[in-house]
């Protein structure tokens, strides 16, 4: 009684049409709110392959937090104007588009067809994930031992930005002060 | 695979949880109206039924038959769709909360959990980072300037208040080296240390007391509960995020916030109070009886369950008693602790857990 086909096409159908919903809505936040459930359906398909931590990870930043942002961003700047003018959409560039979305297609069938998956060596297997305390264990600790320099060299990073983002919004402030 | 047998252990188990979560709701709501009456010195409801038990059932009754208006001016589609939003994730936090231990049964090993994810803690924060959006969906399609106003203070709220209650568990993981909730829950039944004829737990309270304070109060700000119901705060903004809402649309954000009261009970619980750990006397109990086998595993884990209830109810009823004990946070005070205060402590809690684990003092 396995039943995890049927949910990875409830998953995979949600993704795809909520994916149609994000282009197809012209109001900006019904846009944002449609790429939540994208994520949300891809957070469903990496727990039904048991990346249960990469699923958790996909809720908790992208929808949890980065769209969150969004979501503000776009309700605060009040941008409920149309993403681009549906009325200048001539005949050309809808042929243009179909056309490098055709060309975006056979590059991924080209790719994607002989290659093979990226996990080689057998290092990784389920049995042994599961034998050395599951998936959060195995990728903290490698991040901790193997990957520490890259972790706090990432982490180094986004304390530049979050400075960095202080930093400018403080000289605007100053900036509107002085006037 | 799983064979026929555990399907339907699971199915029971979500059943039973869901159907105990939605009869938690109207009780929680007669118990904070005659709380609060008992506090203020009046009556509340005493009429319909003994003590006025059946006044939930009744309103209940009413909700489901009142007019489902949609109002002109709002977005349509969103305006329905955020009382579920924010509905689901509130059911949805409880699956990895253990209520207790395991018991093997003709070779079967039951564990009383829906769902022992070897990311736990993460599901929880990363579930609970989506009740944000029921709210922000509500205010922005209800097209209206307090509605919206009170959707943005929840908003930013819950996000400022999530990161300290994320950063306040972290002691816990260091000290249990899990995630997973069930062994933290597990790993609590160890003795701390012996005081004259007392074993003190290693309850979470014990170990990590200032991480328990900054987590309670994160829990009071994510449940949006007084002191820090600011995204409905009456006086300001009408009823917030909510105002445009009625009869049984209105009644789901009224479930949410009681569904989140109590997991965050359940998870107060579990991280803090020893979760399913029989309550101090109920050992000594257990073992007069003198049980063998089965009976004992039976009286065991009912045992359990009757302790998680009591603690559950015991932070359930302390959110009644803090809501009508302290009056409201200004906005301002409400960010300046979030930031200024939790947060520095939550670090601070990190550090003496680590410097701790470190001399092997825990």
């Amino acid at each position: 009684m396995d039943i995890s086909p049927l949910f990875f096409y409830l998953f995979a159908g949600l993704a795809v049409g909520f994916s149609f919903l994000v282009v197809l809505k012209k109001n900006p936040v019904a846009s944002a709110f449609s790429l939540v459930m994208v994520f949300f359906a891809f957070a469903g398909i990496y727990a039904l392959l048991e990346a249960h931590l990469v699923a958790a990870l996909q809720i908790l930043v992208y929808a949890g937090a980065i769209m969150v942002l969004f979501v503000f961003v776009i309700m605060l700047l009040n941008a409920d104007v149309p993403s681009f003018d549906v009325g200048r959409s001539t005949l050309k560039i809808r042929l243009g588009a179909a056309f490098l979305c055709l060309i975006l297609f056979c590059i991924f069938v080209c790719v994607l067809k002989d290659s093979p998956l990226p996990i080689s060596d057998k290092t990784f297997t389920p049995e042994k994930i599961a034998a050395q305390g599951g998936n959060t264990q195995v990728i903290s600790e490698l991040l901790f031992s193997e990957y520490i320099l890259p972790f706090e060299l990432t982490s180094l990073l986004l304390l530049t930005g979050i400075v960095g983002s202080v930093a400018i919004a403080k000289r605007k402030l100053g900036g509107s002060n002085a006037n | 695979m799983m064979t026929l047998f555990e399907w339907v252990i699971l199915a029971a188990k979500i059943a039973g949880v869901v159907l105990v979560l939605l009869h938690v709701v109207p009780v929680m709501v007669w118990v904070e109206r005659r709380g609060s009456a008992l506090m203020q010195n009046r009556l509340g409801p005493n009429r319909v039924g003994p003590l006025g038990l059946l006044q939930s059932l009744v309103d209940v009754i009413k909700l489901l038959w009142k007019e489902d208006s949609i109002p002109g001016h709002v977005d349509a589609f969103y305006y329905v769709l955020a009382p579920f939003i924010t509905v689901i994730p509130a059911f949805m936090t409880f699956a990895v909360i253990p209520f207790a231990s395991q018991l093997t049964w003709n070779g079967h090993l039951i564990s009383f959990q829906i769902a022992d994810l070897n990311v736990g803690l993460l599901y929880i924060f990363s579930i609970a980072s989506l009740g944000v959006y029921g709210i922000i969906m509500a205010g922005w399609s209800s097209n209206n300037k307090y509605a919206l106003l009170g959707s943005m203070r929840s908003s930013s709220q819950m996000i400022s208040y999530e990161l300290s209650m994320g950063l306040s568990v972290v002691g816990m993981i260091m000290i249990f080296s899990s995630v997973s909730l069930g062994d933290i829950a597990r790993l609590q039944g160890e003795t701390l240390f012996h005081f004259w004829i007392f074993d003190i737990p290693k309850w979470g309270i014990f170990i990590q007391p200032l991480g328990f304070l900054i987590f309670i109060t994160a829990v009071f700000a994510e449940t949006n509960r007084l002191p820090f119901d600011l995204p409905e705060g009456e006086s300001e903004i009408v009823a917030g995020y909510h105002l445009e809402y009625g009869s049984m649309k209105f009644a789901l954000f009224f479930m949410a916030e009681y569904l989140n009261m109590t997991t965050g009970a359940g998870l107060l619980t579990t991280l803090y109070f020893g979760g399913w750990q029989m309550l101090p006397g109920m050992h000594f109990a257990l073992d007069a009886l003198n049980l063998q086998g089965m009976t004992y595993e039976c009286v065991r884990v009912f045992l359990e369950l009757t302790s998680f209830i009591i603690k559950v109810g015991f932070f359930m009823w302390l959110f009644v008693w803090v809501r009508w004990t302290l009056p409201r946070f200004r906005y301002d005070q409400l960010m300046d602790l979030g930031w200024k205060v939790m947060l520095p402590l939550s670090l601070v809690n990190i550090f003496i857990t680590g410097l701790l684990i470190y001399y092997k003092v825990v």
